[in-house]
């Protein structure tokens, strides 16, 4: 796996070993499956975990224990660690930057996509504490009553992220979910995988409890019928894909009424590509009622 | 505990006498056709099928079924009528929805005793709930139709076309408010099913649209069965759909529009827990457990179905609850004095009875109270069910009957393990005098709507929806607009 | 004191386990009480039984033996052209008027009721208040009518409270005791049931809403409150202890309300004069205007029901 301007140095590098990120920790596959990644030329960047069924199961273990914990965090500490994950990206921009460089993106477009993802989670980071004030309500009844109508985390998001946008496309529909106090298994671009396993490395250095987020990398193909029909998984959140997929997905989202987020065509690059309304797609409305009275 | 030296006694002495509310301001035709396109025309099929009153098994109406090219018609109509509908002043929309609201409450009577004829439920409720909150949900929404800009920051709102409307048959009027309402003030038209077994109120509501000069084809009512549902809900046309109903049927209506990017609501059922601590307003929580769980014959999706008592009062709350029973009167839905009417139908009849028999052969201690109820009509006196658990059938599985299965437990932490420990999470109570331990317990139960020292309200303004399988999406509210329109940028 | 007597001597409950009370729940409940449409033969019923349970008052400062006499009067004769009428359970009258009613009423099972303990505020020392007493039963009452010192109830002195009334019993000798806890004073329905309990267990016969001088007097709130009191005490004891609204209850529909709630929350046992009573002086007439509509069948003038 070494890149041509390792050839010219006398040092061998030691390549990295890309690994899932389950529960806080980066085993390999159970499977002892991988498929190659290579660049336009050919070389072999990468053996990555062809990620397997049961490590979507034992992802949603974890992300199910983790859950409570997350959404009970105040939104200030969601909002300090979002931001937190955004100075840990920065301080790796150049790696980060290589290494969607090494996954067929120009440097440029490299370095803006890390930037544009370091300003994503920063954005996303100061919604943690305001979204709720945007979305709530208190609503006028008639009777004798408070009520009062607040967003709560729909629980656990299934992602699978977007195919072109290997690490801003993964930031920027993560971010909205956890941000709201879900927890997260997120299935990986397969033709950019990289930046997400060392987004996970970037996560693990930033105080998000093991379990918030957990990272597989894998086919999309082979595990989309994981993630859809899992009964502990509140909500799927799926980019692109086509109408195959998302006629698989809803119809085996049915199983338990999972909420069905389709995000499709979005260029994740653009201004537009995040909003508020991106944290509400994985948001319950909880109305409560109580009596007005001495 | 009780003995037989204090023991209330509640039967015989004096006696309410009947109370009807007259039927002689009441007008049902013997047919109804399908309301498409503004006027109410007769099936391609030419069939019908009766509409009976469940408290004398007696034909109220026959009744039109849509077949899939009546609803053609009607999606075809809504389609022609959206254009103009959703480009009119948004102001002008509003006053249309305005008028329905108005004329409801001209002819709330009416309305009332039609509901209670055809669905079973006491007149008392269609008077004071069904009718008067139907016209407030109309009277809320249509206030929304030129301000709709506000409720959204930072996005423009479009209405979504055409919606798909498929109501249940416990709240016929009202749910047919609840999603006509929000659709028309967003400036979306409508092909709305009624269940077929209360659709009367619903094509009375017909003449009231027509009457107060909606444009044809805004609203269209096709009346029929599931084949006929799931005709709109097929149907390539139709841009949402909004469905109340139960779980099964919302599943299987999510699968039907797998791929399609139709919209979707779906409210669906519920296995509510009631949740009643030691310090709790005992007697004002008694109450609670009755309107949770007898309200519409529990004919109620977020009723108050399982019942957690904290062991300090568990004796205390289920003998109070006994001699409340023994209050509640069953019998003629037109009586002003009943409290539990008629199960709305013979099917429904067989399936709560077939729990009643599961939860004895379960090993459930069933307490019904001791009145008599009519010998024509279908009825099921209210009852309770102790020496339950969480494994049994009658506690995990929704019954849509005045059924309650009563669990006690000690602490809090088991109190909310229980009552998150289903599938559903539709609704849910709590009762206790401490503050800090109402929101601490409304927040951790992982349902759409909490009551807090009360049971089964609802307000045009105060959203509703479920959690899990309880359902998709909310309606009323703000939060209910969401449901009708298309955010953009 | 005997042991004997100190055995059966009252002890204050422990009223931190009273429970509590919402205010909006019970506004529902009365809500769905009033919602109760009562006609026909059960209209009849319940304004002949309401008319039983009337305590026929005047109190007043102005009171004369007159003024009482011709209530007594009222009292015998509510409406002589109907037939078959019941007759009131009691005339209510201030302690300096008992004898006069005692003698205006002689011949007539109808109950004398004098209120006493320093009426309607309560604020005279306990032998003032035992004398009145005293006074009121030896010129002849049958049901003493006492407040509670409402000032030391809120100021938290339960124990005083509680001692007054078990004196003031003891006091009554034969004659049966109301306890008025002027529930307008009180000012939450948590304390209104906290005074109920307390008054069951010192031993009141019955409990009473109000003086009729504090506003607001009975509301179906307080009353409903009561009630349950009265339940929840029944179930421990199986003493049945009478309730008596005061105050407020001066048409025929309102009274059928209450006796609707009255028949739901406690049953048929209560459903008599001997465990329930109307404080009240005008609902009579209005009480006699229902039954003569219900008879006739024509809305009445209050031109033709005398006013004593």
């Amino acid at each position: 796996m070494a890149t041509a301007a390792e050839k010219t140095r006398e040092r061998l590098s030691v390549a990295k070993t890309y690994k899932l990120y389950i529960g806080g920790k980066f085993p390999r596959t159970e499977s002892g499956r991988y498929f190659k990644l290579t660049d336009k030329n050919g070389v072999v960047v990468a053996n990555v975990c062809r990620g397997s069924r049961k490590d979507f199961r034992n992802a949603v273990v974890a992300a199910r224990k983790a859950q409570p914990g997350w959404a009970g965090a105040s939104a200030y500490l969601r909002g300090q660690i979002l931001y937190r994950i955004a100075e840990m990206l920065e301080g790796r921009r150049e790696q980060f930057t290589a290494e969607l460089n090494r996954q067929g993106i120009a440097v440029r477009a490299a370095e803006k996509e890390v930037d544009a993802s370091v300003d994503r989670l920063v954005y996303y980071a100061g919604w943690a504490d305001k979204y709720q004030q945007v979305f709530s309500a208190v609503n006028p009844v008639s009777s004798s009553h408070f009520n009062f109508s607040v967003l709560e985390p729909t629980g656990l998001v299934a992602i699978l992220a977007p195919e072109d946008s290997g690490l801003l496309g993964l930031v920027s529909n993560l971010a909205p979910a956890i941000v709201g106090g879900n927890t997260a298994v997120v299935l990986a671009s397969a033709s950019r995988p990289l930046s997400a396993i060392s987004f996970a490395e970037v996560l693990h250095a930033s105080d998000l409890p093991a379990g918030v987020v957990n990272l597989l990398t894998g086919y999309r193909d082979e595990l989309t019928e994981h993630f859809a029909s899992h009964m502990d998984v509140n909500a799927i959140v799926y980019c692109d894909g086509g109408k195959r997929a998302a006629r698989q997905i809803q119809s085996l989202a049915a199983g338990n009424i999972k909420r069905v987020v389709e995000r499709s065509g979005i260029e994740w690059s653009k201004p537009g590509a995040q909003h508020p309304y991106l944290i509400r797609d994985t948001q319950e409305v909880k109305t409560t009622w109580h009596p007005i009275g001495t | 505990m009780a003995t037989p030296e204090n023991t209330l006694a509640f039967d015989g002495g004096w006696e309410y006498a009947p109370a009807p509310e007259s039927t002689d301001h009441v007008e049902i035709d013997k047919r109804y056709g399908l309301f498409i396109g503004g006027d109410f025309v007769k099936p391609e099929k030419g069939r019908y099928f009766d509409t009976i009153n469940p408290a004398t098994e007696e034909r109220l109406a026959r009744i039109a079924e849509a077949d899939a090219a009546d609803v053609d018609r009607a999606v075809k109509a809504a389609r022609k009528a959206f254009g103009p509908w959703s480009r009119m002043k948004a102001a002008e929309r509003g006053k249309y929805v305005y008028r329905i609201a108005r004329i409801i409450q001209e002819r709330a009577r009416e309305f009332a005793a039609i509901e209670s004829l055809d669905g079973g439920k006491p007149i008392r409720e269609s008077r004071d709930v069904d009718v008067p909150l139907a016209a407030a949900h109309f009277f809320y929404y249509a206030g929304w139709s030129d301000k709709l800009e506000y409720a959204f920051p930072g996005r423009k709102v479009k209405p979504l076309g055409v919606a798909g409307q498929v109501i249940p048959w416990n709240f016929p009027l009202l749910m047919a408010a609840w999603k006509l309402a929000p659709a028309l003030a967003c400036g979306n038209t409508v092909v709305l099913k009624p269940a077929e077994t209360t659709p009367l109120t619903a094509l009375k509501l017909a003449e009231v649209i027509a009457d107060a000069g909606l444009p044809d084809g805004v609203v269209n009512i096709v009346t029929g069965a599931g084949e006929t549902g799931a005709a709109v809900v097929e149907h390539p046309r139709v841009d949402k759909i909004a469905f109340t109903g139960s779980t099964a049927v919302g599943r299987v209506i999510q699968k039907a529009l797998a791929g399609t990017r139709k919209k979707y609501t779906l409210e669906l059922g519920g296995k509510a827990a009631n949740v009643i601590f030691a310090d709790a307003a005992i007697d004002q929580a008694v109450e609670g457990i009755v309107n949770g769980i007898f309200f519409n014959q529990g004919h109620v999706c977020c009723a108050g179905s399982r019942l957690f008592v904290q062991e300090a009062v568990a004796d205390e709350v289920v003998e109070k609850l006994k001699d409340r029973m023994e209050t509640l009167i069953v019998g003629d839905p037109l009586d002003k004095n009943t409290d539990i009417g008629a199960i709305n139908s013979a099917a429904q009849l067989e399936k709560i009875e077939s729990y009643l028999e599961i939860g004895r052969s379960e090993g459930g201690e069933m307490f019904q109270s001791s009145c008599t109820v009519p010998d024509t009509g279908y009825w099921c006196r209210p009852t309770i069910f102790t020496g339950v658990s969480q494994s049994n059938r009658v506690v995990q599985e929704e019954i849509f009957g005045p059924v309650l299965a009563i669990q006690t437990f000690r602490s809090y932490s088991e109190a909310i393990a229980k009552a998150n420990n289903t599938p559903y999470g539709l609704s849910g109570g709590v009762w206790t005098d401490k503050g800090a331990k109402i929101f601490k317990m409304t927040q951790n139960v992982r349902a759409g709507v909490v009551w807090a020292n009360t049971f089964n309200k609802f307000d045009p303004t105060s959203p509703f929806g479920g959690y899990k399988e309880s359902g998709v999406g909310r309606e009323g509210g703000l939060h209910g607009l969401d449901a009708y329109l298309s955010l953009e940028a | 004191m005997s042991v004997s007597a100190l055995e059966t001597r009252p002890i204050l409950p422990d009223l931190s386990k009273v429970p509590a009370v919402d205010e909006v729940g019970v506004d529902e409940r009365v809500a769905r009480f009033c919602s109760r449409s009562i006609k026909t033969t059960a209209k009849l019923e319940a304004l002949k039984l309401a008319l039983s349970m009337i305590d026929l008052t005047t109190l007043e400062g102005q009171d004369t033996p007159g003024k009482v006499r011709q209530l007594c009067q009222k009292a015998i004769h509510l409406h002589d052209a109907m037939p078959g009428l019941p007759q009131v359970a009691a005339v209510c009258v201030y302690p300096t008027m008992v004898g006069v009613a005692r003698k205006a009423l002689e011949g007539h099972d109808i109950n004398v009721a004098s209120v006493a303990t320093a009426f309607p505020s309560g604020m005279a020392p306990l032998n003032v208040k035992l004398e009145d007493t005293r006074m009121a039963v030896a010129e002849g009452a049958d049901e003493i009518d006492m407040v509670i010192s409402r000032g030391a109830f809120l100021a938290g002195e339960y124990g005083f409270v509680f001692d007054e009334i078990a004196a003031i019993e003891e006091a009554c000798g034969d004659a049966h005791l109301k306890v008025i806890l002027e529930t307008g004073e009180l000012g939450t329905l948590d304390r209104v049931r906290r005074a109920s309990v307390l008054s069951m267990h010192a031993g009141a016969d019955f409990i009473k809403t109000s003086t009729g001088k504090i506003q607001p007097a009975a509301t179906m709130q307080v009353t409903l409150v009561m009630l349950q009191a009265i339940r929840d005490y029944f179930r421990e004891t199986g003493r049945r202890v009478g309730m008596k609204p005061a105050g407020g209850i001066s048409n025929a529909k309102l009274a059928i309300h209450y006796l609707v709630m009255l028949k739901e929350t406690l049953g048929n046992a209560w459903m008599t004069p001997e465990r329930f009573r109307f404080g009240a002086s005008s609902l009579a007439n209005d009480l006699l205007m229902q039954l003569m509509k219900q008879s006739t069948g024509a809305y009445q003038s209050a031109d033709y029901f005398s006013k004593d």
